[in-house]
Parts: C-alpha cells; structure tokens; sequence
C-alpha cells in the first residue's frame, strides 16, 4: 500500500506538468489579452501594445511559459493576478476554504439523502418509491444547477425569508474570528455556537443546489448496487439460513453496495472542490468558483494558471484519497 | 453498523433542513437589519483592487478609497461644481500655470500626522516620481491621463509631464506649477487617485514597493491592502477579500462627522443577486441596478430607486476613413437615418434622454444649438443620392455582444432598431457582432470595426476635455480621420484655464462635430441605485463616486 502510494504520489509531476503546459497554451489561445478585458473602452491600440510589451506578452510562447515555470520555482508561488494584483497563493488560501465548506456540505446533502433514498428505491423494486426515485434522480441530473439555484434562492430566501441569500455569514457579526478561514471550525473552535449556526444557514441552499446532482448520481448508483447485490449467492445464503432481513440488508447487501458509491463519492467530491462556478456565482459565495469565472472574463492568465493548476493538484489527490479508502473499505482489494 | 451511521446522517441533514427553516422564522428575524441601526450595508460588483487611490483606476476601489481619503477640491454632493475640500481657497497666477492652494489647518491624517503643504507636495512628488512599474498603465492610469508623463518616462508611449514643481510656501500654502497652461486640472484634482495620503504612513508600509511578476503590477508593500491612510471621514478596519470592506468612522475628522458608525461594502458580482440581497435585507443599498431590474424594486414598497445623474454618451461610431463615410453628406444620410427617439423610448426604460453632442449637457461648453438630426429617412435618401452612394448604399455596422454598458443596456436591441431605420432610410446593413471583450472593444479602438459601431463612454472627472478630447483630440483611430480645425479648437480647450472662455470653446467645438458628423451621439441614460426606503441622506455623484458620510437610517 506504501508503494501504491508513493508511485501514485511520483506520478503526480507528470501530471502537473503536463497540466500546465496544457493550460499554459489554452488561456493564451483565448482570444483577446488581459490589457482590452482590463481597459474596455480605454484600450488604446498605444495602451495595449505598452501593456503587452511591459508584460512580456509580446514574447514567444515558449519563452513566457519558462519564465512562468521559473517564477512559480524561483518564488515558490504562483504569480500575481492581473485583475487583482493579489498574490495567487494569497487568493487560494483565502478562498479554497469556503468552497472546501461548501464542497462538504454539498456531498454531506448527497450520501445523506442519495444512499438510503437508492437504498429504499432498490427495496421498493417497480413500486412507486422506486419510480419516484428514479423521476427525482432524473430531474436532479437534469435541471441545470443554476436553475435549481435561483429557484431555492427565491422561495427560500427571498419569498419567505427563511435563509439567507448571499455570502458565508452574516456581516454584522462582528464577533466571528476566523483563524482557519473554514468557518464551521472556526465557529467549533471559538465555541461560538451562533456563528456556527449562521455559517450553517448559509451554506443549505448553495449545498442543496450544488449537491443535487451528486445526490441523484448516487441514488442511482446505490439502487443498481444494491439491485445486483441482494441477488448474489451469499445474500441468498444468508437468507436461506434464516437470518433476519434487516441483518442480511445490513450486513451483506448495504456494505457490498456502497462499493461502487465510493468510487462515486470521490469523483464527486474532486468535481465539487474544483469549484463550484454557478452556484457560487448565484450565491455570491466567495470561492474558488467565482473567482474563475472572473479570472475567465478578465483573461487573467496566472489565476486562470495557478487557480486550475491547484484545482488538478486535488483532484488528483482526492482520487488518491478514495483508492486508499476504497482498501480500506474492502479488505480483499490489494495494490501493488 | 454503517447503515446505522447512514441514518444518522441523513437524519442530522433533515434536522438541520428544518431547524434552519423554522428557526429563521419571519423576515424581521432572519434578516440583519434589526441590530444595524449604525451600519450601512452597501453592495458593489466586486472587491476593490487595492486601497491606494494612486494606483487604482476603477469604480469599486474609489467607492472605498473617496471614504478613507479626501482630495484638495471636491464636488458639490450631486454636482459637478467644484467646492473646496482640503483646500480651503486656491488662485490661479496669471501664467496660468501656477496654482496656489490655501489647505486647511487642523487636520490629521488617520495616524495622526499633520496635513499640511509638505505632505501635499509630498504626493505630487510620490507620482511625478513614480518609475519602473509604478509607469505602468495598469497602475497609474489616471495620472498619466491627467499628466501626461513623469519625471523619467520610460515607456516611449508616455508624453511629456505637466507637473513642473510643488513648493511648500508655509505649512499651509502649497504652491503648484505645471509645465504648461492646462483647463481641466483643477476638475481632474477631484478624482479619488488624486487624494493626499499621509506620507509617513506610506514610508512606514511600504506604499512605494512593487513588482511585476507574471506580468501583473504588484504593490509589494502593505499599505495598498490593509494600511489605506487618509483624512477622511471614515477609516479601514477590515478587508475580507470576496467577502466585505469594513469601514470605522474618523472620530478626529475635521469637519462634520459621518453618521454612522460603520460601513460595510459587501462585493455581489451578479446583478439579480445583488436585487435580491436588498430585497431580503442583507444589503440596504446598491449600486448599478440594472434597467431590467428598476421595475423590480420600484415595486418593492419597502424599496426605492435613486438615480446618478448622467454622466455618459452612447454613440455610434462612424469610421471616416472608410469610404463612403469620408463623404460628410454619407455621414449626415447616418445621422437622420438613425431613429435615436425611438431607441431612448424602447429600451432604456424611461432612464435616458435623446443625446445630440458627445458630453453630458450638464458640463459647461454643452451648446444647446447644434445641428439636429431628427429621424428622417427621406432626406437621407436624398443625402445618399446627392453623394452618389445609392440608394440603397452598402455599408458595415458592428455591434458587441455578452455585455451590457450603463449608457448602452442591451446593445443587441438598439443594433436592431437602427438597422431596421437604416434600411428605411436608404442604407443597406451588412451586420457584424462579437463579444465585447475582448475582440469588439479592440477592433473599435485600432479603427478595424465597420463603417458604423454601437460604443459609448462614461466620464472620469467634470471637464468637456474629458469627453471631446478623449474622442476628438489628436488622431483616433476610431474615428478614422483626423479633422484638423477640430483639433486646434480642442488643444485651446485644453490649455485655457478661463473656464467662461473654455466654455465657449467647447461650445464651438460642438457645433463643429455636429456639422461633420464623425458619429451620432444618441443616449445620455441616467444609472440606477436601489436602496431601502429608511436610508436617507444618499447623494449620487455624476461621476459614480458617492460619499457615505452623509448617509443616516431615517423612517420609511
């Protein structure tokens, strides 16, 4: 398992380098550059070409791309955004926290709700819990996000008033410390229970809408699971020896089933960190979703670099995460 | 076992579903606005980009830095008349180079320093002297629109500087030479990025170290990000990047001071949710409501809109150097073939008014009697005719997708009701669109768009140079042509600091433009602002930059 790890670890400088060769080349094969999004109407053909040239954007490709590389080694970081002029780093760790939370809490909604909602639709085979698990799943893979989005926002937040509609807190609380910037510790740790409930209130409907199509993928997947698994031998077995239904759903259907959800469970988590851009964009949530989506529109090339970059770092170790969990889970699974 | 925790968990979710939506209970008590009798919630688009004024260009970091810092002259709240600020007094030596100002005394920065001539010498200086980096556009645009160029230009795009020299008469006379006589820079000092700053709170945080890395300027020092420090009414207390500005109110500040206690600027990025966030209470103010959402909070009896007076142009762009267009008579044909009303009437809602000259008429040199072009497709027909251009005559007209301007809020719209009276009137339309940015904005300004573009602009600071110049002053590639009486008439503009005969120059120059036609100005919209009825006290500043020290809760 050590070796699994380490060889998984090691393989991680391939990938990295080559995602960011890749995404060296993509942002610059954008059209336009960061000085005619920056300037608008104020972009001057003299502005721009001062711009470029101040910048180096006038070099070939290759050029720019080693001395990106040396920069990122030289200052151990990753740039400075055009727009913001703020450190990446900074930036990353500013807001990779807020979307981590609202990451958890989106997959928290998805295994709560996904796995016995599959669970029961697969018990309830062809009855009317199954197909209407199956229409929900179908609705939860289908409606766009942002729909689902804007529809919480406004019966939730704006039509009744029960949550909030923006943000992570509420910005009169002005006692809130946050020495970690994950807020949900921050609140455990200062034992400020209010903060922690409002942190909460804020991350229900950005979670249920980002987590909804996690939630429907796993339903799905835990209703095949449990499907195939309740027809296996052992199942049968188990019965036939006159164990108790629960027990047998228990002990052998449900712990077989949700082998596959975990694969599922990783994949999902690695696409919700990665950024959430329309929810945080509706929300007005602060991580790291947002801030691509402007680095896009502006064409700011380090933070669209250093940002995905970051992004593809862990993705990777959180596929790394759930191979060893997925061991962990199931004993009669070896690496090597 | 795992079932179990399972259920657990799943059981906990629905608990905190339906505890979160019973505890919220009603609005009162959901929404913040119970306990915030001495704040203000303010929503802007986006974080500032940094906090010191010199070297930001854009809107939400001056909504920031016009609260921490103040300029030696002001606008009256809501005007674009000049009024003292820092400045008690100034006068104008005959040269008409030599400005002297006559500061308050009694004033101290926010670290307690003394405001006084040195220190206001002390910024002139700090900019004049700005090099490497600091010379970059991104950087020090606003100086460098205002003055040219610096002590050591090293960029040849760079011109030459106006500022000569400052001198500290006595602790509260400052006397300031420019290298040549120039109109707007009494009405460009108004500008945020003109602020004086505490010299020794710059010197201690660093306000003059930067970098460029990976080609983006960097201010490399702290005070830009959490060490603003100026004479204002309000002073920094926190910056949560994505998340909120705090503000503290100046309790030493000179004059009367602010209302409230607090000010939190909230960054909402997407216009629906900034609405939303004031119609739910967790914003009481907001800036650039879209015209699509006005009737949203206008019927919101909780809610008002506020209005920024106008201070923009929408245009269409002709390109002279493309024929037809270099034929005046073509050019006319343009302007009555355009149904302007039309467009004001339908897809501005009701917040614009039909613009005849590329400036606001609110600033002096607006001459009311210019050639007016009012819809009328026979006379084009016969324009074309007479310039043997058709009819019908083939021309190209662009116009920018994926954007929405506050003088032009759904350029697709008026592209269509030009088009349409265009081919009413004599022209055929070969149309072009493309996103705004970055490719139509480029093509526009190197002069490679079509015969006819939608574009407009929106002021930086009061002055007609501001507007003519940008447009007219020198070659613009936009524009095509350069004409050369147009020309000479904007550069007396500019160097005249008699503002009653700056104003007749500008006058003339109007009437000028309007009989060449280098592009019919068609929208002057007026910008809108939501806020809950009990804010009061809110003055909108044509130039966008409004002040917080008045602001108050009153009743609804």
């Amino acid at each position: 398992m050590v070796r699994f790890i380490v060889r998984r670890l090691l393989l991680l400088i391939p990938i990295l380098f080559g995602v960011s060769v890749l995404l060296f080349f993509w942002v610059r094969a954008l059209p336009g550059s960061p000085a005619e999004s920056l300037l608008g109407e104020r972009a001057t053909p003299a502005l721009v070409e001062a711009y470029k040239e101040r910048y180096g954007l006038d070099q070939p490709l290759w050029k720019q791309y080693v001395e990106y590389m040396q920069t990122i080694f030289r200052d151990r970081d990753l740039g400075v955004s055009v727009a913001t002029h703020r450190q990446v780093t900074d930036e990353i760790g500013q807001r990779f926290p807020a979307t981590v939370e609202l990451a958890i809490a989106a997959m928290i909604f998805a295994v709560g709700f996904g796995i016995p909602l599959g669970f029961i639709a697969a018990k309830r085979y062809g009855g009317p819990v199954d197909q209407g698990s199956l229409f929900f799943s179908l609705i939860g893979i289908s409606v766009p996000i942002f729909v689902l989005a804007i529809l919480l926002k406004y019966i939730f937040a704006v039509r009744l008033a029960w949550l909030p509609s923006v943000g992570r807190i509420d910005l009169l609380n002005f006692d809130a410390e946050h020495p970690t910037n994950f807020y949900v510790l921050d609140a455990i740790i200062t034992r400020d229970p209010e903060t922690l409930w409002d942190v909460i209130k804020h991350l229900i409907l950005p979670a249920i809408a980002l987590g909804s199509i996690p939630l429907a993928i796993i339903a799905r997947i835990t209703r095949a699971s449990v499907l195939d698994v309740q027809n296996e031998d052992y199942v049968r077995t188990a019965r036939a020896k006159g164990m108790a239904p629960r027990i047998v759903d228990r002990r052998h259907v449900l712990r077989n089933a949700l082998l596959p959800v975990t694969t599922v469970i990783g994949l999902q988590m690695g696409f919700l960190l990665s950024g959430a851009i329309l929810t945080e964009t509706v929300f007005a949530y602060p991580g790291m979703g947002s801030w691509l989506r402007d680095a896009i529109f502006n064409r700011d090339y380090p933070v669209l670099q250093g940002g995905i970059l970051f992004l593809a770092l862990v993705f990777v170790l959180v596929n790394l995460v759930v191979d060893v969990l997925y061991a962990v889970i199931n004993p009669r699974i070896r690496y090597s | 076992m795992r079932v179990k925790l399972l259920s657990i968990a799943g059981a906990v979710m629905a608990c905190l579903l339906v505890a979160g939506v019973a505890s919220a209970g009603s609005r009162s008590e959901a929404s913040p606005t119970a306990t915030s009798g001495d704040t203000l919630i303010y929503a802007g688009a986006s974080d500032p980009t940094y906090l010191d004024p010199a070297l930001v260009s854009d809107g939400e970091s001056f909504r920031i830095t016009k609260q921490i810092f103040e300029s030696l002259v002001d606008f009256i709240p809501g005007t674009t008349k000049i009024t003292p600020a820092l400045a008690r007094s100034w006068s104008v030596a005959k040269d008409g180079r030599t400005y002297t100002f006559n500061l308050r005394t009694g004033v101290k920065f926010h670290d307690g320093t003394p405001f006084n001539a040195a220190a206001v010498c002390a910024n002139f200086n700090r900019w004049y002297n700005f090099s490497g980096p600091f010379q970059d556009a991104s950087a020090t645009y606003y100086y460098q629109t205002v003055f040219g160029g610096f002590r050591k230009n090293e960029n040849s795009t760079l011109g030459k500087p106006l500022y000569q020299s400052c001198r500290a008469k006595n602790a509260s006379t400052a006397v300031v030479k420019l290298a040549r006589r120039n109109g707007p820079f009494l009405a460009s000092l108004v500008l945020s990025a003109f602020s004086i700053q505490s010299p020794t709170a710059m010197a201690r945080w660093g306000a003059n170290q930067g970098t460029i890395r990976n080609g983006a300027f960097y201010p490399t020092g702290q005070y830009a990000f959490s060490h603003p420090t100026g004479t204002g009414p309000y002073r920094l207390q926190s910056w949560r990047v994505g998340e909120s500005v705090v503000l503290v109110r100046n309790p030493s500040y000179w004059g009367r001071k602010a209302r409230l206690a607090r000010i939190i600027i909230r960054p909402i990025g997407d216009n629906t949710a900034r609405v939303q966030a004031l119609q739910t209470g967790e914003v009481y103010g907001m800036d650039l409501l879209a015209p699509q959402l006005v009737a949203s909070v206008r019927n919101n009896s909780n809610l008002k809109v506020l209005s920024r007076p106008s201070f923009n142009v929408a245009y269409v762009g002709i390109n002279s150097s493309k024929p037809p267009m270099n034929d005046v008579r073509v050019r006319r044909a343009v302007a009555y073939g355009l149904n302007r009303q039309l467009v004001v009437r339908s897809f501005y809602a009701g917040r614009a008014q039909v613009a005849h000259e590329f400036m606001p008429p609110s600033l002096p040199g607006y001459e009311k009697n210019v050639t007016k072009y009012a819809f009328n497709p026979q006379r084009s027909k016969d324009l074309l005719r007479a310039a043997g251009c058709g009819p019908p005559c083939k021309i190209s007209f662009w116009y920018p997708t994926g954007v929405s301007r506050p003088y032009m809020p759904d350029p697709k719209a008026n592209f269509e009701a030009f088009k349409a009276s265009l081919e009413q009137s004599g022209f055929e339309v070969e149309t072009t669109s493309m996103p705004w940015r970055p490719d139509y904005v480029k093509h526009v300004n190197d002069g490679t768009a079509g015969h006819l573009f939608l574009i407009g602009w929106t002021g930086d600071y009061a002055d007609a140079d501001n507007f003519l110049g940008v447009f007219f002053q020198g070659y613009n590639p936009q524009f095509g042509e350069r004409n050369a009486a147009l020309d000479k008439l904007l550069d007396r503009g500019e160097q005249e600091t008699n503002q009653a005969k700056r104003a007749a120059i500008y006058k003339q120059a109007n009437r000028l433009i309007a009989q060449q036609v280098p592009g019919v100005p068609y929208a002057h919209s007026v910008p809108a602002l939501g806020f809950q009825k009990r804010i009061r006290g809110y003055f909108t500043s044509p130039i966008g930059t409004d002040l917080f020290k008045t602001v108050f809760f009153g009743g609804q």
